[in-house]
């Protein structure tokens, strides 16, 4: 690495975190509000244009999934000028108001919608000292902020003045509604091992990665947080062959893409808060704390790139799944959460709260580790054991129900209705 | 501690220009000739009858109030949580007991049957 490209580095980074501008204006106190500006005005670019790059990843991996080859004429080879263009045809497109909509509703909701995944980016902490701001509340926050979008989904269904997009709304309500249950109770696990709410201290409590510690809790966030993006297999909000499109289906131009764009931030934004949480966040085996002999924070940029890569890495798991597993059927959706998730998570979060507390003051970290590691393991074990006896007697019963059609001799006239 | 929350305020004013912009331009560069059929309600070719706010679904709003209780104990659990480190063999008994109620809440209702979808 030569010296001077070192050298260019460090001025990004002292940019981007605010230092390099605090030199120059020294302390005066307009200083501190004109830094969170500039931090507001990143923050928010960054959240909306890395969708440009999100659609034609999703695009590209689908497509490969799928065995096309994807978008491929716009901007190379590779078809990576495809967003822009997209975005330039919606930018020329006519937006069409339908008959009798709640105008107040119906234009408050795009604008609503951005609005609440931008806020979420504030507390993301992409590396040490390179964050919107570090709440001391961070998480509940984010919480907090991700439960508006719910009030926006339900303001753009009412307001359309369309069945269809008022049931899609009822059924986007109903399922983030019902799936942020076991969300809230899984993101409790990580607080209470880390004594913290701050994003920046949870990150820097995972001397050994959560999702090693508590898997279970991983698990059970990653899938309420699928629901809550209202991805496959929980996209029944906007099925496409059920309720055609779902709550935005009266929007059009832009005010459609906006929905679209909160859809992929929010993906993006998903995912990141599950490498915050469970994956350690920024940091890279103690590299992100390295200092060049200059004096140069090096680690911070390390921490950036792994921070990126581990985000990129969890947003392909995502593209991955909505390329491999159907659609749930309603009903089995609120009986996977209600019957299964919660149930698990409130059992989970007594597990963890107690071996927490059974567990010595100054034990090592990977002790502590090893301890939940295994009370994970047997809470998963017990829930599956459950789910397989509930299962071996429902398939009993129906097995005796059939023997019982069997010897009466009515098996084979069922047999004859259903061939017809 | 009150300085943190000046960027959110920030945020709050800034992030609206970010869809509005888009919008903008949109409003500006895009046709804009209404008309009657144009405008009329997207429902597979045919004209919507009735109006289109009903009543719904009462299974909705039963799911609803069970999540405003397990919403609010999530605002109890989390400063818990957080203060973990502090707290004595007491008060986790109490917190013990506090998601074992919540736990027989779940399965009261599990029991009467609201959890399931007709």
């Amino acid at each position: 690495m030569s010296f001077s490209f070192l050298e260019f580095l460090k001025s990004l980074v002292e940019l981007t975190t605010g230092t390099y501008l605090r030199q120059v204006w020294g302390d005066a106190p307009w200083v501190d509000p004109t830094l969170d500006v500039i931090g507001a005005l990143l923050v928010a670019t960054f959240g909306l244009l890395i969708v440009l790059v999100l659609i034609w990843l999703e695009r590209k991996v689908i497509a490969r999934f799928q065995d096309r080859i994807g978008p491929n004429r716009v901007g190379g080879k590779y078809g990576l000028l495809q967003p822009v263009a997209d975005a330039l045809k919606l930018l020329t497109k006519e937006i069409i108001t339908p008959a009798g909509a709640d105008l107040w509703a119906y234009n408050l909701a795009p604008f609503l919608i951005v609005v609440t995944v931008l806020m979420m980016w504030a507390v993301m902490p992409f590396a040490p000292g390179m964050i919107g701001v570090d709440l001391n509340i961070g998480l509940f926050y984010v919480l907090a902020i991700s439960s508006v979008s719910v009030v926006t989904i339900l303001l753009a269904g009412w307001g359309s003045n369309n069945k269809y997009a008022l049931l899609g709304a009822f059924r986007a309500v109903a399922q983030m509604v019902s799936y942020e249950v076991p969300m809230i109770l899984s993101l409790l696990i990580p607080i209470l091992l880390a004594r913290s709410m701050s994003t920046v201290d949870i990150v820097e409590a995972q001397a050994v990665p959560f999702i090693i510690v508590v898997p279970l809790s991983a698990l059970i966030f990653f899938i309420s947080s699928l629901a809550e993006m209202g991805r496959t297999p929980f996209d029944l909000l906007e099925a496409e062959s059920e309720i055609v499109a779902g709550f935005h289906i009266e929007y059009s131009g832009m005010k459609f893409a906006m929905f679209m764009l909160a859809e992929y931030a929010s993906a993006l934004f998903m995912s990141g808060l599950f490498v915050i949480v469970f994956l350690g966040g920024y940091r890279f085996f103690g590299l992100e704390t390295y200092v060049t002999s200059g004096g140069f924070a090096l680690g911070n940029l390390i921490g950036l790139v792994a921070f990126f890569i581990k985000m990129f890495v969890m947003f392909s798991v995502l593209v991955w799944i909505r390329g491999t597993l159907p659609r749930f059927r309603i009903d089995q959706m609120m009986d996977f959460n209600w019957k299964f998730l919660v149930p698990l998570s409130l059992a989970l979060i007594l597990v963890v709260a107690l071996v927490d507390k059974a567990l010595p003051v100054g034990v090592s970290a990977w002790t502590q580790a090893g301890v939940h590691l295994v009370s994970n393991v047997l809470v998963g074990a017990v829930a599956l054991e459950i789910l397989r006896w509930r299962g071996r007697k429902q398939r009993e019963a129906q097995e005796g129900r059939q023997e019982g059609l069997e010897s009466v001799g009515v098996e084979a006239t069922v047999a004859e209705a259903v061939a017809h | 501690m009150i300085s943190d929350w000046r960027f959110i305020a920030f945020m709050v004013v800034i992030t609206p220009l970010f869809p509005a912009l888009p919008i903008g331009i949109n409003l500006l560069l895009g046709p804009r000739k209404p008309n009657y059929i144009k405008q009329q309600i997207y429902e597979c070719g045919v004209e919507t009858v009735g109006d289109t706010w009903v009543q719904f679904k009462v299974q909705y709003y039963i799911y609803a109030l069970i999540f405003v209780i397990f919403d609010i104990e999530a605002v109890f659990l989390f400063p818990i949580a957080a203060a973990y480190g502090q707290v004595g063999l007491f008060a986790v008994v109490e917190i013990a007991l506090f998601i074992v109620i919540l736990t027989a809440a779940l399965a009261y209702a599990w029991g009467r049957g609201v959890l399931k979808w007709v």
